[in-house]
């Protein structure tokens, strides 16, 4: 049996009230109700200080560098396809720095979860505009308030064919926690954006914010009917749905196009030096 | 200066099947026995331009390319005046009718309409008339067809086989006699016939590569092209990704899986793997990258030749960490230093970036067999460890942590861009910082004391020495040769480790030299300043060439008689 304490206690670099610590207690918790031990998953992160949220609880990690989580995930997918990944950044390292990534790897369909904290601002850096700050949204360095429009991940999901895109809220943790259980059984890319307050550097999408515009899809949305989903992804401003937004395992996953995969991981593998003569002997 | 090798080019424009035509006489022309030596010219356009294939061939070792073209062919009227200027005394040039009525002159026209009814054919009926023309057996490039055509379109194969004998009975119907035409091959061994990429993806696969991320750029491509088409029989994930910084992020997520990877690009690709670079060297995570070299800058001559980003690969990547830069000079080398440079990677947990150009990359050589019994260990990931406790950074003296894998027992692996602590997780602590940077640089040591000494030749005590690195290494041994043939002392050095460099392996012989002469394919003498900037030591005379084509013998002499060095 798997308990949180397996998981471990760790002291954070994060703001007192931060919504992180929501995050990172529900993500725990998913995980020990999924049964999965610690050394049974691998994170990758990138850069912020939703990135650091790994290094709060005992597991396989790769931090690696600003915006490029998906990447790292990818190849370390198709080395180990026995290792569910997890991705946990941050939306400016998953939407912006990252973007291509982000777009490819959703095209890929490549078999592991998204976690975005989605906080709307830069707080690592001090409070600038990230790629989902709203227009207008006014920082020390948009002081006229933001020229761009922000960008609208589970709209672009949706477009790219994803075949899970949820909302999540730090505000709702039983909701948060079913949807980052039912994204990790997804198979294929399973993306949870998810709400939280930033308390030091976004006085405007605080958790009061949140709460008065965040409410949870009824069974009367129907998450296999994309049009409805596209509909339901563009929803913001006084009302926000949160859930599972479109659901559909129609898509082949990205590991299964590489017939070698089958045999498992990379690492098991050993040379075979006929094979290898054959290739040579090709050029004579 | 005298060219031993029989040089036929065959110039003409994209789309006319010039490749094609170019590789299958290589074959046959090393399946024959005889030595071979291939400089492509080819500009960045998929139709028209002005493409040449030049071969060099015959019973002896072909170090590099020659300037005096023996046989032209010139499939384009533009082809002959382009080419006239290099014509040997005693050359032949041929071209097509067509290439003739365009007021082309060359000594021998080809009715090539007359001898194949598509256009499509015309360069298989040209092989047929080249191998009649140097004495090549009939047979033997009927089979080299059989193979090229046959494999991929068996409904084309005879038409081809037709237009190849149309080809070799015209110009034997003619009676002309080719003064070139090749003496009976003095080799009845085997030997392969391989260009740098292609000997790149034959040690990558020797060496237990089994993933290769790449994004698609000139000179570079044919490296993951080869794996691709070993893929399956291999188990070799290949996978084309979104842009170079996916390319060196998803290698190295999947060195850090387990994976052995090789990631090939050229210099533009490379300049933006930079950061990956920097994370290889702080997560300590192994990769290869191919560096594949063309001019610069920017986009600089796309299809052309360079020795221009040594200096990138020496210092790619903020901060401070190791790394092994590797450069062969043949496709002998590029196998073995891909096969190395894997072990390398494993072994030092760093990145290792193997440097090729253009001119090696593309070049078709006669090469012997690889002798896969004889190969080294492979050197691999600690799979077998076991147990919760475990530090991905532990400390050593070596600074070589055993490196485990996440996901093969109840160990966590962690690693971060961060600095870290052991267990891999992020500090700020000043006094865990030092010991982290001092740990990783601990293992440039190990790298510095097992480099590759420089392959030194000649007399210990010669009048001249010179020194090369990479592909100039042919031209480096002709032009020593002839030097030597004049009754010169000279020795030659040829670096295939240029980074870390191990000064004791050298400076004896360097310094025991009248006068010391660098080559290099660039502007700047990049291998010059960093041979300075390790030993203090400066070279008496230099040759650069930056035009975008490669180095030889008579460009090297030429420019060394002009200013004095010879």
């Amino acid at each position: 049996m798997v308990s949180t304490e397996d998981y471990g206690q760790f002291e954070t670099a994060w703001c007192p009230g931060c919504g992180n610590f929501s995050i990172l207690k529900t993500l725990k918790e998913s995980l020990v109700e999924s049964g999965l031990k610690p050394q049974d998953v691998l994170f990758v992160s990138g850069i912020g200080q939703a990135a650091k949220a790994p290094h709060y609880f005992r597991c396989n990690l790769f931090n690696g560098l600003h915006g490029r989580s998906m990447p790292v995930a990818t190849g370390a997918r198709l080395a180990n396809p026995d290792l569910p990944v997890v991705v946990e950044s941050g939306d400016g390292c998953n939407y912006g720095e990252g973007g291509n990534h982000f777009l490819a790897g959703l095209r890929r369909n490549v078999n592991l979860t998204m976690l975005v904290h989605n906080n709307q601002i830069y707080g690592l850096t001090k409070g600038q505009a990230s790629p989902t700050s709203d227009e207008g949204h006014q920082t020390k360095a948009q002081p006229w308030g933001n020229p761009e429009a922000p960008v609208r991940p589970l709209s672009v999901a949706l477009a790219m064919g994803c075949g899970f895109v949820a909302r999540g809220f730090t505000g709702k943790p039983e909701l948060l926690k079913s949807l980052i259980q039912r994204a990790m059984e997804h198979p294929g890319f399973a993306l949870v954006d998810i709400l939280q307050q930033c308390v030091s550097f976004n006085k405007v999408n605080t958790l009061a914010w949140y709460r008065e515009r965040c409410y949870e899809l009824d069974d009367s949305h129907d998450p296999s009917d994309w049009q409805t989903a596209m509909a339901k992804s563009r929803e913001w401003g006084d009302r926000i749905p949160l859930g599972v937004i479109y659901e559909s395992r129609e898509r082949p996953t990205f590991e299964s196009h590489f017939s070698t995969l089958k045999d498992g991981p990379l690492h098991a593998r050993r040379r075979n030096m006929q094979e290898v003569a054959r290739a040579m002997g090709a050029f004579a | 200066m005298h060219e031993q090798a029989l040089h036929i080019r065959i110039g003409g424009e994209a789309g006319q099947g010039l490749e094609t035509l170019g590789q299958m006489l290589s074959k046959i022309l090393v399946r024959s026995g005889y030595e071979l030596l291939v400089m492509q010219s080819y500009m960045s356009r998929i139709r028209g331009g002005h493409n040449f294939f030049s071969l060099f061939t015959g019973n002896q070792e072909i170090l590099g390319p020659g300037d005096r073209v023996d046989l032209l062919l010139a499939l384009t009227a533009e082809s002959l005046d382009i080419h006239r200027e290099a014509l040997a005394e005693d050359s032949l040039t041929i071209t097509g009718q067509k290439q003739a009525d365009r007021g082309a002159q060359a000594q021998l026209v080809i009715p090539f309409e007359e001898l194949t009814r598509k256009t499509i054919l015309q360069n298989v009926a040209a092989l047929g008339c080249l191998c009649r023309l140097i004495s090549l057996d009939r047979e033997q490039a009927a089979e080299v067809v059989r193979d090229t055509i046959g494999r991929k379109h068996a409904d084309l194969l005879q038409e081809n086989l037709e237009a190849l004998d149309r080809g070799y009975e015209w110009v034997e119907s003619q009676g002309t006699a080719f003064s070139g035409a090749l003496p009976p091959p003095s080799r009845s061994e085997k030997k392969l016939t391989l260009n740098g990429n292609q000997a790149i993806a034959l040690g990558a696969m020797a060496g237990g590569a089994n993933f290769c991320s790449f994004y698609p750029m000139t000179p570079a491509t044919g490296v993951a092209l080869n794996l691709i088409a070993q893929a399956e029989a291999l188990g070799i994930v290949v996978e084309q990704v979104e842009d170079e910084l996916a390319a060196i992020n998803m290698g190295l997520g999947a060195s850090f899986a387990g994976a052995r990877c090789i990631v090939p690009t050229s210099g533009g690709g490379f300049a933006l793997m930079s950061e990956g670079i920097s994370l290889s060297g702080m997560t300590e995570t192994p990769i290869l990258i191919v560096l594949a070299q063309r001019p610069g800058p920017a986009t600089g001559l796309p299809t052309r030749t360079e020795q221009g980003d040594l200096n990138l690969a020496l210092y790619s990547g903020h901060g401070e960490f190791p790394r092994a830069v590797l450069a062969p000079g043949t496709p002998e080398e590029c196998f073995h230093l891909t096969y190395q440079g894997l072990n390398l990677a494993e072994a030092y947990q760093s990145p290792v970036i193997l440097l090729t150009d253009e001119y090696l990359a593309d070049s078709l050589r006669s090469v012997a067999p690889f002798d896969l019994e004889a190969l080294p260990d492979i050197v691999r990931p600690e799979t077998s460890g076991q147990g919760r406790e475990y530090e991905r950074f532990a400390l050593t003296e070596d600074g070589v942590s055993p490196r485990r894998l996440p996901g093969t027992g109840e160990h966590l692996v962690v690693a971060d861009s961060d600095e870290h602590t052991p267990e891999g997780h992020i500090t700020e602590d000043h006094g865990v910082r030092n010991r982290m940077v001092e740990k990783r640089l601990a293992k440039l040591q190990g790298l510095r004391g097992e480099a590759i000494p420089p392959e030194i030749t000649g007399p210990d005590l010669p009048e001249l020495l010179l020194v090369s690195w990479g592909s100039t290494k042919g031209v480096m041994h002709q032009v020593a040769h002839h030097l030597a043939e004049q009754g010169r002392s000279v020795a030659s050095m040829h670096f295939t480790q240029v980074w870390p460099l191990n000064p004791a392996q050298f400076l004896e012989r360097f310094d025991a030299a009248g006068k010391t002469i660098c080559l290099e394919s660039n502007a700047t003498g990049q291998f010059e300043a960093l041979i300075r900037q390790q030993t203090g030591r400066s070279f008496d005379s230099r040759v650069h060439r930056y035009d975008g084509l490669p180095l030889t013998a008579s460009f090297v002499l030429d420019r060394l008689e002009r200013d004095g060095s010879i």
